[in-house]
């Protein structure tokens, strides 16, 4: 099966044809929030690191933007620095270059301030924009999609209706040769052994499981006992007890299928099929994670309620919980609350779950985009210096 | 009476209850429920109508059967935790008198 997309040099699949603007420091980041001003698909990422970071930082720091540029959903990027940056606009640009978008990189104290850096920034984009604009949607195969899946702001009916209908569309899209990433590790805590018993080898099993025992490890270190603070207030009134009930119904979102590989935070799956990703649980930096690693459409259940986005990659909101659907219809896109009311079966939901990734990766806006909910923000481990 | 099998819902009069595993020592309430109401479900393999101790708001769970202190509490046909007290059929079921698991030198 097909979707509608945009074909990029590289030969990738985009589900947008944005044009992207990256502040490698969130000294240029006025800078790079004022050239998308005004400009219909330009989106600017509100990066406010790119100096003063340690250890593995630069590193998530750059994969990530660098992870951004190159995602299929972006037609060209404009990366704006300042100039004495640690990141510099030249090492994001060289990430990028390898897709054979066009890529510009301009700095602020080589440029001679902000205005003229503005006036400069705008012009290219208004050319990207203007060549953007000539490249029409064809029909791609639906195996050339990432599509990520998180749940935030979850009740009971996650577990028991939204995860796993989203489950089917998972089993659907793998059958059709896309890959489908499984991530926020965190969450993972009490379900990791039925996940490490679906890996593909081994060595994957023991990839999951050392995923959890670092995230485990490292609240400890920090003198946190994970599960006094997850589930979260909101998961406890809605019925759900402990960190082991939310990663039980968490899991569903998986569907049956191997597990073919373990990627680290903002990689990009070598494989095909169910890939998990090492993420946080928070939502923002999780869906972060997954969009730099290539999803071109997120899935996202929620039982309360969420309006989350992401800049550059649609997010479709599925919630089996009917008041939550009436009460935010603004912010979510598919109610799936027949399920517990015995008249729609897992099944069934799940096969309009995939039908709708299908129309909105060949372009109906989702609530998120119409909503305007850009949410961005970077995995890092330490604190910045 | 039917047989539960994973995520199919019992729709018996007025009540709403799920009972996802066969392996569960709990149920979902899938509407508010009334202490002192009786539920009919499905108890590993046996139909048994349970009287509920307290009051279950909505997605929250109910005991299947009595629990000792200290007993696995089994959702998805997995432990979700451990009870911190005795827990009787039809009492409710939550952060009250349940905890995560013990392991990595935590409590």
């Amino acid at each position: 099966m097909n979707f509608q997309g945009y074909r990029r040099p590289d030969g990738k699949g985009g589900t947008r044809n944005y044009v992207l603007v990256i502040p490698s420091v969130g000294c240029s980041q006025g800078a790079a929030q004022a050239i998308s001003r005004g400009f219909k698909g330009v989106i600017y990422l509100p990066n406010i690191l790119g100096c003063g970071q340690m250890g593995d930082d630069p590193m998530l720091i750059k994969k990530t933007l660098v992870g951004f540029g190159t995602n299929p959903n972006v037609f060209a990027i404009l990366i704006v620095g300042l100039g004495c940056e640690h990141l510099s606009v030249e090492e994001i640009a060289k990430g990028i270059a390898p897709t054979g978008k066009r890529v510009e990189a301009i700095s602020i104290q080589d440029v001679g301030g902000t205005r003229k850096t503005v006036a400069l920034g705008k012009r290219i984009v208004k050319e990207m924009l203007e060549d953007g604009a000539k490249l029409n949607r064809e029909p791609i195969p639906l195996s050339e999609l990432i599509v990520g899946t998180e749940c935030g702001g979850s009740d009971y009916t996650s577990g028991l209706a939204s995860n796993p209908a989203v489950g089917v569309a998972s089993d659907m899209l793998v059958a059709e040769g896309a890959t489908v990433l499984l991530s926020e590790t965190p969450e993972l805590i009490g379900a990791e052994h039925l996940l490490a018993k679906r890996a593909k080898t081994p060595e994957i099993a023991k990839q999951v499981l050392d995923a959890v025992a670092w995230w485990e490890n490292k609240a400890i270190a920090a003198g946190q006992n994970i599960r006094e603070s997850d589930p979260s207030p909101g998961n406890i009134a809605g019925g759900i007890t402990t960190l082991e009930e939310k990663s039980l119904g968490c899991i569903y979102k998986a569907g049956t299928g191997p597990l073919e590989e373990v990627i680290t935070y903002a990689s990009h799956p070598t494989k095909k099929g169910l890939v998990y990703m090492d993420t946080p649980a928070h939502d923002i930096e999780q869906l972060t994670g997954m969009v730099a690693g290539g999803a071109q459409v997120a899935l996202f259940t929620t039982g309360r309620g969420t309006p989350l986005g992401s800049p550059i990659a649609p997010v479709i909101k599925i919630t089996g919980n009917r008041n939550t659907f009436l009460k935010m219809r603004d912010n979510t896109d598919i109610d799936v609350s027949k399920i517990l009311q015995g008249k729609e079966t897992v099944r069934s939901a799940g096969e309009r779950i995939f039908e709708e990734i299908i129309s909105v990766a060949s372009g109906k806006i989702t609530k998120a985009e119409k909503q305007g909910q850009r949410d961005f923000s970077l995995f890092k481990i330490n604190m910045n210096i | 009476m039917k047989r539960f099998t994973q995520l199919e819902v019992e729709m018996e009069g007025k009540v709403n209850v799920i009972v996802i595993n066969i392996k569960d020592n709990v149920a979902t309430a899938l509407k508010p429920l009334k202490a002192g109401s009786r539920v009919s479900v499905e108890v590993q393999g046996h139909v048994e109508k349970i009287k509920l101790l307290s009051d279950i708001p909505m997605g929250h769970k109910f005991a299947l059967k009595d629990m000792e202190e200290g007993e696995a509490v089994i959702k998805y046909g997995e432990p979700i935790g451990q009870s911190t007290a005795r827990i009787s059929q039809g009492e409710h079921v939550h952060v009250h008198n349940v905890v995560s698991q013990p392991r990595g030198g935590l409590r």
